[in-house]
C-alpha cells in the first residue's frame, strides 16, 4: 500500500508552444511552463515550496525559485539519469507532500532540444570513452539510439516483431497528433508506406521510428488531494508512482519495464487490463510495443500484431496509447508531455479523449518509472 | 564525439577511444598482449563483463582475470546509417555488434571484413586484436 495513494494529486499542467527554434532561453521556457501550470491549477506562484527537475535540465531550482518569487523553498532536487526521469520525479514529489515536507511541488522541464544541445547527436549523453562508456562508445554505441537499436534487433529476432509493425505505432500516434493543435505534426498525416520508405537512421530504426527534437517547456503542479479538490481543475489523483533503476532481466532483450512491472502493479493493486489509457516513453516507436509487452498489457510477441490491428488507436482501439501524439508526433519533452496528457485524460480534456477514463497510466522511460493516475470520485 | 577526432587505423570511424580506469585496466593491458581477459570472481568463479568493482553474483571484492577463448557468436547488432556527428561523415553505414562469448559474457564490438548487410544473429566469430595506439588495443571479431 502506498503511503501517498489518493493523498496527492496533479492539480495543474502547463506547456509552452513546441517549436524547432524557440528564440528564448531554457530558463524562460521552464518559467513560462511553470506559470501556465500554476494558472491552470489556480495556485499563486508565491505558494510554491517545492521544485524538482531532470538532472539534465539547465535551470537550477534556485534560479527558478528566485524568478518565481518563491518565499520558502522547502523541497528541491533532481533525479540523475537522462530524459527518462519524469515518473521518478513524481514519486519523489508525492512522497514529500505525503510526508508533510512540502505542500506545492512543481516539476519542470525547459529545453531547447533542437536549436540547442541535441540528444540525437550525443551532445548531452556522450561520455568520451570514460567509465562504462569505455566498453560501448569505442565501438559506435555513441548515443542511446545505438544501444536501443541493438535491443530492438534482438527482440525482432526472438519475438518476430517487424519494422512494419513499428510503423503502425508511428501512424497511430500521428493520427492522435492530427487531432492535437499543440502537436508538431498537427497538420501532417503519415501513412504506413511513408514510414516504410523513410530513410534508415540506425537500423532497424527508420526516420519515422525516431522521436522529434523539440524546443519547449512543460510543468506539472502537485499538491495534496485535499487541497486539489478545491482548485480550478478536477484533480488527477496519484494512485501510485514508482521508479526502477535496473537489476533484473536480460540485457539487450528485456526493457526496464519488465523489471518494474511486478512491483508497480502490486503497489497499484490494479491489473494492467483495468487501465483505460496509456502513455509510453516513445523515444523510438518499437519501444511502445516492447513496453506494452513488458508491462503486461499484452503477451510477449503480441505487441506487434496488437498495434498493427489498431489496438493503440484512438478511437476504437482496445487500449489507446500516446493520445497527444507522444514524442514521435507531438513533442520530445522527455516524458513531460506524457505526464501532461495522462493528466488531461483523467480530467476529460484530451484532444483524443478516452470515454469514461478512470485509470490513466504513464510510463516515462520504458520502465525507469511510471505513474498511475485516477479520476477523483 | 568531438570534431577534432582523427580517423583511426584500419579505416575505422573516429569513435572515442576507451579511457581505462583503475578498476578495468587489466582488461586493456591484456589486450595489448594479444589476449582477451574476462573478470573472474576468485570466490565464486563467476565471469562478468564489463568489469565491475564487485562480483555481481556473490558480492566479493576479490576479483581476478581469466583468459577467454575468443570464440563467440553475434547476439545482436545495429547498423548506423545516419552520421550523427560531422566527424562520422563518410564512415556510414557501420555496424556495432554484441558478441556473446562462449564463456557467457557479452561485449560490444565491431566485425572485421564483414559488410553490415551480411551480419546475422548467431553468426560464429572469433576475436582479433586491433591496436589503436600505443596504449589501447581493441577486441574486434572476424567471421569464424
Amino acid at each position: 500500500m502506498d503511503s501517498f495513494r489518493h493523498r496527492v494529486a496533479i492539480a495543474g499542467v502547463g506547456e509552452t508552444d513546441y517549436s524547432t527554434n524557440s528564440g528564448r532561453s531554457e530558463l524562460v521556457l521552464a518559467l513560462q511552463a511553470i506559470t501556465a501550470a500554476l494558472d491552470d491549477a489556480g495556485i499563486d506562484r508565491t505558494e510554491v515550496d517545492g521544485l524538482m527537475k531532470w538532472s539534465v535540465d539547465t535551470s537550477s531550482e534556485g534560479e527558478i525559485a528566485s524568478n518565481l518569487g518563491v518565499r520558502d523553498l522547502a523541497w528541491f532536487g533532481e533525479v540523475n539519469q537522462a530524459g527518462n526521469v519524469g515518473a521518478p520525479l513524481v514519486a519523489h514529489a508525492a512522497s514529500a507532500i505525503a510526508a508533510g515536507l512540502a505542500s506545492v511541488v512543481v516539476i519542470y522541464r525547459g529545453v531547447n532540444g533542437r536549436s540547442g544541445r541535441r540528444y540525437g547527436r550525443g551532445d548531452v549523453t556522450g561520455r568520451r570513452g570514460q567509465g562504462g562508456a569505455a566498453f560501448t562508445e569505442p565501438f559506435g554505441l555513441l548515443t542511446p539510439q545505438h544501444s536501443l537499436a541493438m535491443t530492438a534487433r534482438r527482440r525482432m529476432h526472438e519475438f518476430g516483431t517487424t519494422s512494419r509493425q513499428f510503423g503502425y505505432v508511428s501512424v497511430s500516434e500521428r493520427e492522435h497528433a492530427n487531432r492535437n493543435p499543440r502537436a508538431t505534426f498537427y497538420e501532417k498525416p503519415l501513412t504506413i508506406e511513408e514510414h516504410q520508405s523513410s530513410r534508415l537512421i540506425v537500423e532497424p530504426f527508420h526516420l519515422y521510428d525516431c522521436c522529434l527534437e523539440t524546443d519547449g517547456g512543460g510543468a506539472i503542479v502537485l499538491t495534496s488531494a485535499e487541497r486539489a479538490r478545491d482548485l480550478k481543475q478536477p484533480p488527477a489523483l496519484i494512485r501510485t508512482a514508482a521508479q526502477y533503476g535496473g537489476g533484473r532481466g536480460r540485457a539487450y532483450v528485456d526493457t526496464a519495464a519488465a523489471g518494474l512491472a511486478p512491483r508497480f502493479w502490486r503497489q497499484a493493486e490494479v491489473a494492467p487490463g483495468e487501465v483505460d489509457v496509456v502513455q509510453i516513453y516513445d523515444h523510438f516507436a518499437p519501444y511502445v510495443i516492447f513496453a506494452l509487452e513488458d508491462y503486461g498489457f499484452v503477451e510477449r510477441g503480441e505487441g506487434g500484431p496488437f498495434v498493427e490491428s489498431g489496438g493503440i488507436r484512438w478511437d476504437g482501439g482496445a487500449l489507446p496509447v500516446n493520445t497527444s501524439g507522444g514524442h514521435l508526433s507531438e513533442a520530445y519533452m522527455q516524458g513531460m508531455n506524457h505526464l501532461i496528457e495522462a493528466t488531461r485524460q483523467v480530467r476529460g480534456q484530451s484532444t483524443a479523449q478516452v470515454e469514461d477514463c478512470h485509470l490513466s497510466f504513464v510510463d516515462t522511460g520504458v520502465g525507469t518509472g511510471a505513474v498511475l493516475l485516477e479520476r477523483a470520485s | 564525439m568531438t570534431s577534432e577526432q582523427a580517423p583511426q587505423p584500419g579505416g575505422r570511424p573516429p569513435f572515442p577511444a576507451p579511457v581505462p580506469s583503475q578498476d578495468n585496466e587489466p582488461f586493456w593491458d591484456a589486450l595489448k598482449q594479444g589476449e582477451l581477459h574476462l573478470q573472474a570472481c576468485a570466490s565464486c568463479s563467476a565471469l562478468q563483463h564489463p568489469p565491475r568493482a564487485m562480483c555481481a553474483s556473490c558480492g566479493s571484492f576479490d576479483l581476478g582475470w581469466r583468459q577467454a577463448s575468443g570464440r563467440g557468436s553475434v547476439y545482436t547488432y545495429a547498423v548506423t546509417h545516419q552520421p550523427i556527428h560531422p566527424a562520422l561523415q563518410g564512415f556510414t553505414p557501420f555496424a556495432t555488434v554484441l558478441i556473446e562469448l562462449e564463456e557467457g559474457p557479452r561485449l560490444a564490438s565491431n566485425l572485421v571484413d564483414v559488410a553490415p548487410d551480411e551480419i546475422e544473429i548467431g553468426m560464429p566469430v572469433h576475436v582479433v586484436f586491433e591496436p589503436l595506439n600505443e596504449e589501447i588495443t581493441l577486441p574486434l571479431f572476424r567471421r569464424a
